[in-house]
């Protein structure tokens, strides 16, 4: 097919070098230098999708990053499949293959448009009023229903093969866009040394400096003065200039997140290369030199493919050398779009009629449509637009009467709202612009200045020295010297004016929101649901909701609302622009952080012991940990069990490295540990150690672990695996800022010992054996003391203590020799009967004895009383962390959950943790819960259903019994105390 | 993201670096044991959470380790000045 509209000079095309690509599975050819939109246009297509909400037909609208209807998905095998891109935006290559979305069966014929997502159908609120109950028919009916009615492209659903860079970078000065503005900016900035980077969104510099044909740049056309501008900047090596890169966020403290796209534009990208780069770039002063978006006008069916912003036809006319139709209406209400009349008239697009809504205009304006035989009509307004899948005629409505005008593309052109979303990202202050029509910057950051259009300078002179000034202070602000003035002489500018936004809400489909199906009778509706501010008729009509943020229609949106509620469009302000400006993908932000390199993966000293015994693997926090050690044949859960009672039979090996051990020492490392801990630790001799509880200062349990004196002055304590960093940094925190007085200091050693608990009735018979320096013997080791010697020649900090109810011994020593020990006991124990075990063994072990697990068992709100440790808390040693919280009422009165055993009379399997304890059967609805199951297991040992729960007044009510809640039911348990296995405790001091 | 600048490293680094620990000013009463309920929980929970001009901990965390006093004036989001607590 060839290209009816491409025009035969002219334009940054390669003529010479066509392109094939497919639209819909259809053969098309374009040019080096298109995009999709400017090639699909050169073949006549305008028709390339269906809207969000009322499946419209819809076409190519805009000629830049503002488009809200030619949303493309593009293919390129699987994984790499992207939706939702902007066919404006799609630099065109060979063999490209791109779908139109939201279209079922066909683009042409969609059967939803035709069944009854039809305007009238889904009002505003529709979401809200619709779908309310029953709570079950959201899941299974509504959102389904909804998700293939509405919506836009499928998202992918292999993983991502491509790969993303990630660089950080500094500079002094940022120019965001390149522009007019942001080249003079970039030149006045960099001129005296300062370190500059300048980003563009698209492939090509010079923003509208492309388009410029006209005017002259100090004697040169502007394309020269750009070409020469960019030669200049290229040559500076403290100049950065980044093409394909959109400046998407600015975060605090002038943090800018850049997008840089690096393969999509290519036929064939190199797959070894990123196919996209963050840049995390921190600039003393940004430069916004953004542009600014033209504004559409509101009128019936004002969406009709053909129906297009005028300058965007002006654009593809001058950039693309594409004829955007044979026969145009121009709409304006501003002098830009006189402009593009004349421009296209000249490309050869026949103007049917020039129409204003102004009834009078600047004389140059009348005097250029007159010589270049331009037909005018001014105090006209646009009532409507004809053709379904093209648009076939304009209704206008002139002052002598109504009629319709044929033409097959209608140009509106309703003046320029500025590119301020990263100025508003960090709050910039917006201003009502009378002169724009539009909010305008009040431009006095320190941080961060706008110029040219997006400071409302539309004209090239006005742009150039706005640029240059911006640029200039930027480098002083930056602490360089001031560059010398420069004076750009401009001849042939087009200076405007007008721009009025939308004030009136035509009856019929007169979009606001193109891309959302936002009709300007919504904002009615919304008005008269009740909503005032700018921000609820937002979320109500779903208005600037879409993934082009608003970019067209925000500002018609608060005019129209403002012209609806008596306001003007100064009081009811702009709806917040949030990062991104434009759609990022996931890849690009996640960059390297994927897969293994996420986050880090901590390891134990015996994970490799672990991989190759074949273990299953939980992840908790970072760390991995080994849950079971399957033999063949086995389950996880048989498995687990099997070692649970290894472990009462005999004795096991497990891996405690993850266990946080902070080294506490100095003349003061008792005082500090005293007011640490709820215990009282004046009586721990040297070489014995205490299970201890650390409270936040709120009288809740934060973490437990064991308190281990090693001398007088030198303690080592362990914490929780997941508690480690927090009980650090919160022990941390009170000797840095409270108990600065005493002499203490904090070395976290987690990662300097392995830890292997050896737990069992034969484990003294494995270790002893291995151990030098000390006697293992229960009179010269009690239960909870600790010594340090040497296990076979490594140095050893050997406590015993018992996580199991067992004799049990935690062996400490130095991480690179956690595996040879591991080795070593494993061989020492197999006549023993010793076997490696996991997580879920060890769980079900202290699960038999009630001992808790903080974070499992508590929930951020128990006092030790609550846990049934009110015994341990110190009474006589003076202030603790947490102890006067402890007094408070409510920490202190009767009726608090306590932690008790739950029994099942029989076999369990649907009572899970976290269910609700309740007192009656078959409870009402809205029956009070008195409390909730925290732990529940299945005991080899006693061969039944054991679990832990926290109950009020629980352990005043040991004996009776309790429900609790489950889908089938509710689930008798009796009450018990919450020690199922050896409530005596003789075992551990075997 | 704030840059603080770390007293103790003497360079301004990335929040990332840091670790919030909550409102500074705070005075934990001399004798806990003696204070009343009241004078109690409002050092636990009653925050000024002032609009402006606000004084807050971080701790270097992935630095010096040192808690610091920052203050940061909440409206603007901007890192006035920052010292050791
Ligand atoms: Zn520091």
């Amino acid at each position: 097919m060839t290209q009816l509209f491409r025009t035969s000079a002219g334009g940054w095309i390669d003529r010479a070098a066509p392109l094939r690509f497919t639209f819909d599975g259809r053969p098309y050819v374009g040019c080096a230098g298109d995009t999709l939109a400017s090639a699909l246009l050169a073949n006549g297509v305008h028709l390339t999708g269906r809207s969000f909400k009322h499946h419209r037909p819809r076409g190519i609208y805009s000629a830049g990053v503002e488009e809200p209807n030619a949303l493309v998905e593009i293919d390129r095998g699987p994984g790499r499949r992207t939706p939702n891109l902007q066919a404006t935006q799609v630099e065109l290559y060979d063999g490209l293959a791109a779908r139109s979305q939201n279209r079922w069966p066909s683009l042409r014929f969609d059967a939803l448009a035709a069944l009854g997502a039809a305007p009238g159908l889904t009002p505003p609120g529709f979401y809200y009023k619709t779908f309310m109950w029953p709570g079950f028919a959201w899941k299974r009916i509504y959102e389904p229903l909804i998700r293939r009615a509405a919506g836009l492209g499928r998202a992918p659903r292999e993983p991502d093969p491509d790969r993303y860079a990630n660089r950080y970078a500094h500079c002094d000065v940022l120019v965001v866009g390149s522009g007019p503005a942001g080249l003079s900016a970039a030149l006045a900035a960099s001129e005296t040394g300062a370190r500059v980077v300048l980003c563009e969104q698209d492939g090509l510099m010079g923003g509208a400096l492309r388009d410029e044909t006209r005017a002259l740049v100090d004697g040169c056309a502007a394309v020269d003065f750009l070409k020469q501008a960019l030669e200049v900047l290229r040559a500076r090596d403290n100049v950065q200039v980044l093409a394909r890169t959109t400046a998407f966020g600015v975060y605090a403290d002038n943090l800018v997140a850049l997008a840089e796209r690096l393969g999509d534009h290519l036929a064939a990208p190199d797959p070894s290369a990123p196919r996209e780069r963050l840049w995390q770039v921190r600039a003393r002063r940004v430069v916004l030199a953004a542009g600014a978006i033209e504004r559409p006008l509101v009128f019936p069916d004002n969406d009709r493919p053909g129906v297009m912003l005028a300058d965007a036809a002006r654009v593809y006319a001058k950039r693309f050398g594409v004829r955007a139709g044979s026969r145009a209406l121009v709409a304006a209400s501003h002098d830009s779009a006189w402009l593009a009349a004349l421009e296209l008239h000249a490309a050869g697009v026949d103007i049917a009629l020039l129409i204003d809504t102004r009834d009078a205009v600047a004389p140059r304006l009348r005097e250029a449509a007159a010589r270049a035989g331009v037909d005018v009509q001014l105090g006209t307004r646009m009532r409507g637009a004809r053709g379904r899948l093209r648009v076939r005629s304009a209704r206008i409505e002139a002052p002598n009467g109504a009629r319709d005008v044929p033409c097959d593309l209608v140009l509106a052109g309703g003046g320029w709202t500025p590119t301020l979303h990263l100025f508003a990202h960090v709050r910039g202050k917006l201003v009502w612009s009378d002169a724009l029509g539009a909010f305008a910057p009040d431009n006095v950051r320190e941080d961060l200045r706008c110029a040219g259009a997006c400071n409302g300078a539309l004209d090239l002179s006005g742009a150039l020295a706005e640029g240059w000034r911006e640029g200039a202070s930027a480098a002083v602000f930056a602490g360089f010297p001031e560059p010398a003035e420069r004076a750009f002489r401009v001849e042939d500018d087009w200076p405007c004016a007008g721009g009025a936004p939308a004030q009136e809400a035509p009856e019929g489909e007169a979009y606001v929101d193109i891309q959302n199906d936002v009709k300007a009778s919504d904002y009615a509706i919304a008005l008269r649901e009740g909503f005032r501010s700018i921000e609820h008729v937002k979320r109500y009509t779903t208005s600037g909701l879409g993934a082009d943020q608003g970019k067209t229609g925000n500002v018609n949106a608060s005019a129209l609302v403002g012209a609806l509620s008596g306001r003007a469009a100064a009081q009811v302000g702009l709806t917040t622009y949030r990062q991104p400006y434009t759609p990022v993908t996931f890849g690009a932000l996640a960059h390297m952080a994927r897969g293994a390199l996420f986050e880090p993966q901590r390891e134990t000293p015996t994970h490799a012991r672990a991989l190759a015994a074949g273990a299953t693997f939980e992840d908790a926090g970072q760390w991995k940990r080994a849950r079971a050690f399957p033999r063949a044949g086995e389950t996880e859960a048989q498995a687990a069990a099997r070692e649970a009672l290894a472990v009462r039979g005999a004795a096991g090996l497990f891996d405690a490295s993850t266990l946080g051990k902070i080294e506490v020492a100095g003349p003061d490392a008792l005082a500090f540990l005293q007011r640490m801990y709820v215990n009282d630790f004046s009586g721990l001799a040297v070489g014995r150690c205490r299970y201890a509880l650390m409270l936040h200062e709120t009288g809740f349990v934060m973490d437990d672990g064991i308190v281990a004196r090693l001398a007088h002055d030198r303690f080592h304590v362990t914490t929780t695996s997941g508690g480690a960093a927090s009980a650090l940094h919160h022990m941390e925190d009170f000797r840095q800022t409270e108990f600065t007085q005493l002499r203490v200091w904090l070395t976290p050693v987690t990662e300097q010992w392995a830890t292997l608990a050896l737990q069992g009735p034969r484990a003294r018979d494995i270790l002893a054996p291995l151990v030098q320096g000390f006697d293992l013997s229960p009179a010269a080791m009690p239960h909870m003391s600790v010594r340090e010697g040497a296990l076979c020649g490594v140095p050893l900090r050997l406590m015993r203590a018992s996580f199991s109810g067992e004799l049990g011994f935690e062996i400490n020593v130095p991480a690179d020799n956690g595996a040879a020990a591991w080795d070593l006991l494993l061989e020492a124990g197999r006549p023993h009967g010793l076997a490696p075990y996991g997580l879920e063994a060890l769980d079900v072990l202290r699960a038999e004895k009630g001992f808790v697990i903080v974070g499992q068992d508590t929930d951020g709100a128990q006092t030790p009383a609550d846990l049934g440790m009110a015994r341990m808390v110190g009474t006589r040693k003076g202030d603790f962390v947490g102890a006067r919280s402890l007094r408070l009422p409510h920490l202190a009165s009767a009726g608090r959950r306590q932690l008790v055993g739950l029994r099942p009379r029989g076999p369990a399997p649907g009572l899970e943790e976290g269910m609700q304890l309740v007192g009656a059967s078959a409870p009402a609805p809205g029956t009070h819960a008195q409390g909730h199951v925290t732990t529940v297991r299945q005991s080899p040992t006693l061969a039944r259903t054991i679990a832990l729960g926290l109950l009020e007044s629980g352990r005043m009510r040991i004996g009776e019994t309790i429900h609790a809640l489950t889908p089938d039911g509710a689930l008798e348990l009796d009450i018990v105390a919450p020690a199922f296995f050896d409530p005596e405790g003789t075992r551990l001091h075997g | 993201m704030l840059l603080i600048p770390c007293p103790v490293c003497n360079m301004a680094r990335p929040e990332r670096e840091f670790r919030y620990a909550g409102e500074a000013g705070l005075v934990r009463p001399h004798d806990p044991g003696a204070a009343s309920d009241q004078d109690w929980t409002d050092y636990l929970f009653a925050r000024a959470n002032r609009k402006g001009v606000h004084e807050e901990r971080w701790r270097h965390l992935h630095g010096c380790g040192r808690f610091l006093v920052v203050t940061r004036d909440t409206v603007n989001d901007r890192v006035l000045q920052s010292v050791p607590a």
